[in-house]
């Protein structure tokens, strides 16, 4: 029986990781057009941005080109930031996030098909682009999160998160039935969540 | 009637679905608080993956993004709040109509039922569902003696009603489905053209469902219920 606890809706987040400034905070400042607590808020979050973006699309003229129009699109719309909905982080790396897959979908090109089999067949978090990553404490954390998905789930949200697939093309790629990879996603990130403890809303 | 859309939820988090199916799933959230706040907290932990790919920018990006911005004014905050009214008044209609309890359904000629989307896989599901060994069971008795009764499996996530000699809906009506989601939101779970003669499996996730509910509708169903439900069943 789990059909009963409410759902709570709008729950102030704990915010970001350990460690780290207040985002929220700057993004707030950010929106009175504060331009130094935005330099701030950049230098706190642009390796994270930046990393997603090449890690997209893969080219890093693009990744700069797609971080820097990310973070024009934050500076404006930092007043459309909602605490209770999420993080500052989690905002921007949404604005990134869906800059880089909107690119790369319409540049659709066979090139991008052609990575896909070398894409599937390597291991997914230990890439190169991986290894240039920041060594850091919450890097470890969110590995050893995944690393406690099943392979299934932890691959399909790897390909739709950082590969940028659909999920009918992670589904392709990973040989699962049409329709059943949204759901391996779905759960993966549910225990990404759950495991991470963010995300308030439970 | 879209099926099982709260599953979107977590390819929508990591923008993962095409052009339609997003817009879909973006309508749907505009009526779905329990969507939204999924939505929230599955980007939050899509976030965190970031951490793992975290790849410092070449220095002369900063040096753009912070000209650029000198040139940009920040938008004005969002003053008026919206939505907010759709998802109270049906958990408030949801009571009246469970203390007014079940206006009878005029007619006396009974169809098979219809299911939209019905076939060997439907049936097969609903069975499991009605069998399952964790199916929860609700019945309500209608005004003309119907008794329609509702399963639910946590497991399958998964809701199915059975509503026996249950008089067809009122000419150009249909019965549309509903499954009122945790945050107390009705979510359109399919339509009805006639009435049922075998168990009809509910679309959407159902786990966390506090109840379904039946309405008339106009053709095609309407996001929302529009009348007063002829069935109201809670899940306890």
């Amino acid at each position: 029986m789990t059909g009963d606890e409410p759902a709570p809706v709008g729950v102030p987040h704990a915010g970001t990781p350990t460690g780290a400034p207040d985002l929220a905070g700057l993004l707030v400042r950010a929106a009175r057009r504060d331009e130094s607590a935005f330099a701030q808020l950049y230098d706190a979050t642009a390796a994270r941005a930046y990393g997603l973006a090449l890690r997209v699309v893969r080219d890093p003229a693009q990744a700069e080109e797609i971080t820097q129009e990310s973070y024009l699109d934050i500076w404006r719309q930092a007043s459309r930031y909602d605490a209770g909905r999420g993080s500052a982080l989690s905002w921007m790396l949404t604005i990134v996030h869906r800059r880089a897959v909107d690119r790369v979908r319409a540049a659709e090109a066979e090139t991008r098909r052609e990575t896909a089999y070398e894409e599937r067949n390597r291991p997914v978090s230990h890439d190169t682009t991986a290894e240039a990553a920041h060594a850091s404490l919450d890097a470890h954390r969110v590995r050893t999160a995944l690393a406690g998905l099943t392979p299934i789930q932890r691959e399909a949200v790897e390909l739709a998160y950082l590969g940028g697939y659909t999920h009918t093309e992670v589904a392709s790629m990973l040989d699962l039935p049409v329709g059943t990879a949204k759901t391996r996603i779905r759960d993966g990130l549910i225990r990404l969540r759950d495991v991470m403890d963010v995300g308030g809303a439970r | 009637m879209s099926s099982d859309i709260h599953a979107l939820s977590g390819a929508y988090a990591v923008d993962a679905l095409d052009p339609a199916e997003r817009a879909e799933f973006e309508r749907h959230l505009a009526t779905c608080d329990a969507c939204r706040a999924e939505v929230d907290s599955l980007r939050e932990a899509a976030g965190m993956i970031a951490e793992t790919v975290a790849v410092p920018p070449p220095p002369a990006l900063r040096d753009r993004v912070l000209a650029d911005i000198a040139t940009v004014r920040p938008l004005a905050p969002v003053t008026a709040r919206r939505r907010r009214t759709t998802r109270r008044r049906l958990p408030a209609l949801l009571a009246a109509a469970a203390a007014v309890v079940l206006v009878a359904v005029g007619g006396l000629v009974w169809h098979p039922w219809s299911h939209p989307r019905s076939g060997q896989e439907q049936v097969t599901l609903a069975d499991r569902i009605v069998h399952a060994p964790d199916a929860q069971r609700v019945r309500t008795r209608l005004k003309d003696g119907t008794v329609v009764t509702a399963y639910r499996s946590a497991a399958l996530d998964r809701a199915a009603i059975t509503a026996h000699g249950m008089a067809p809906p009122p000419r150009g009506r249909v019965y549309e489905l509903w499954l009122q989601d945790a945050a107390g939101a009705m979510r359109p779970a399919g339509l009805m053209s006639s009435a049922p003669t075998s168990a009809v499996v509910l679309d959407g996730a159902a786990a966390h469902a506090r109840g379904v509910g039946i309405t008339v509708e106009p053709p095609g169903g309407s996001p929302t219920p529009t009348t007063a439900p002829i069935a109201l069943l809670a899940f306890s």
